[in-house]
């Protein structure tokens, strides 16, 4: 059965005709070419698919894309303005928190919902606050720095404002 | 992965989830989160024809106060309860089981309602929901009821829901002075289901007797269980380390873990003898404070 969903993604309304088994992370990826937004795991636990569904970060392969109807999504293409970078990229980029950048768009997306709930994390709160989403590559010290410098950056951000 | 088809239906209210239940009769389930059900759906080990997703329903999200019980909207999340200033401050023992519950992102949709309603023994909240006595709130065809947790846990993923029910609150006793709670799990790695836990609610009177006493396990058994013989051992007595010693041999005793790839039989409960005495002594710390 199909169904019209309406949502905003990357602040840009998008309406579809879905399939009710539809997974959110294909409509992305398939039906949007969001090829940012990557599966790893499909199993819910690797978040190398993590977007942010009404500012929540939440894992796509284990969500419904009709469910997603009237929400707003934040992939990695729309989390900064076009040739700009988010704090949180451009702390990835100077700490070299990536190697092979498979997980990196989840780690920035979870990292968004983290320090939004806790602007000045504690290492050992990043660790359990990225926790469910794994690196195969960098051993996770230099993406634990990323967030540090981040949270800071983003902290003057907000202290200037 | 894919799911097998199914036919998506959204309900606005209990009633017109209770409505397309009853129309669509066992091919239906329900889905909250979903964080357990469309894993199941994409592994293919539940094929349900249609789904109601209840998660859209207004009013079923909240965590209140009222008279001596503490009451949580099901579809209240995880995070939601992990973020509650009344919960990290007066009920420890829920935090302690939701930062060892899956991860923050899962816990961002995962519901408190599914994760009791899935009847899965591997999951964080029914051991907790035993050992504080919970009641759990459902509506059905007939209206409102309540059901004790002792009566809720049936089988292996079977529970005193009916199909059509919807799990609407839970209540816990509230906390007060001289009691405390705690749980712990041992994980294989961080998000894990737990290979063992335990989860311990007492309650004290003023000189320091048990007046209150509820021990449960996770993981260890087909269905969730209630550590019988080590809450009549502490009921009524002061606790003292001797107690504590029997109450984790008997743990280890009656529990009924399979070997898999969590562990072998007698690991499990070499495990969940220490995680008792532990969390026993916790609990006490907590209740005495
Ligand atoms: C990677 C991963 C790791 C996890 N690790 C853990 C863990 O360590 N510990 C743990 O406890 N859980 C864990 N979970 C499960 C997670 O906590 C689930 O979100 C939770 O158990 C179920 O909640 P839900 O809202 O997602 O339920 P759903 O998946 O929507 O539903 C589960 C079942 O309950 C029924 N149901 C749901 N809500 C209601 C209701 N209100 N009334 C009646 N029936 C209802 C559904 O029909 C279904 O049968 C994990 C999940 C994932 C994906
Ligand atoms: S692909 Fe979604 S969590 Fe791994
Ligand atoms: S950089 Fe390769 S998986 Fe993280």
């Amino acid at each position: 059965m199909k169904h019209t969903i309406t949502m905003t993604i990357n602040g840009a309304p998008v309406t579809a005709e879905v399939d009710s088994r539809l997974l959110l992370v294909h409509f992305i990826r398939e039906n949007l070419d969001l090829t940012g937004t990557h599966i790893g795991c499909d199993t819910s636990n690797c978040g190398a698919c993590t977007i942010l569904l009404d500012g929540k970060s939440i894992k796509s392969c284990t969500y419904l894309a009709v469910r997603a109807d009237g929400a707003e999504i934040t992939t990695i293409e729309g989390l900064a303005p076009e040739g700009t970078n988010h704090p949180l990229q451009q702390a990835f980029h100077d700490q070299h928190g990536l190697h092979c950048g498979f997980c990196t768009p989840g780690m920035i997306l979870r990292s968004v919902d983290l320090l939004k709930n806790n602007p000045n994390p504690t290492e050992e709160e990043i660790r359990w606050g990225i926790s469910g989403n794994l690196c195969r590559c960098t051993g996770y010290n230099n993406i634990v720095k990323s967030v540090q410098q981040a949270a800071k950056e983003m902290q003057n951000e907000s202290e200037s404002v | 992965m894919i799911p097998a088809n199914f036919t998506y239906h959204k309900a606005t209210s209990v009633k017109e989830a209770i409505a397309l239940a009853e129309t669509h009769g066992e091919e239906a389930k329900y889905m909250s989160g979903g964080h357990s059900l469309l894993p199941m759906m994409k592994l293919r080990f539940a094929t349900p024809e249609h789904i109601i997703d209840i998660s859209k329903i207004e009013g079923l999200s909240y965590i209140k106060e009222e008279g001596d019980v503490l009451k949580i909207g099901a579809l209240t999340t995880q995070t939601e309860m992990e973020h509650n200033a009344n919960i990290k401050e007066n009920y420890p023992i829920f935090s302690d089981a939701i930062k060892l519950t899956a991860d923050p992102s899962v816990r961002n949709v995962g519901t408190i309602g599914g994760n009791i309603a899935h009847g899965d023994a591997a999951n964080d909240q029914p051991a907790l929901m035993l050992a504080m006595r919970a009641t759990v709130v459902a509506e059905g065809t007939d209206g409102q009821k309540t059901i004790p947790i002792d009566e809720f846990f049936q089988g292996f993923y079977m529970t005193a829901l009916e199909p059509s029910d919807v799990l609407v609150e839970i209540q816990v006793p509230k906390a007060k002075k001289g009691s405390g709670g705690a749980y712990n799990k041992v994980e294989r790695k961080v998000g894990d289901y737990a290979t063992a836990g335990v989860a311990v609610h007492l309650a004290l009177n003023s000189d320091g007797v048990c007046q209150e006493v509820g021990i449960a396990l996770t993981n260890v058994s087909a269905v969730p269980m209630r550590l019988d013989r080590g809450e009549e051992l502490l009921l009524g007595k002061k606790i003292t380390d001797d107690l504590i010693e029997q109450v984790g041999v008997m743990a280890s005793e009656d529990c009924e873990p399979t070997s898999d790839l969590r562990g072998s039989e007698a690991y499990k409960r070499s495990i969940v003898n220490t995680i008792t005495k532990r969390m026993i002594r916790l609990a006490l710390e907590r209740a005495q404070h």
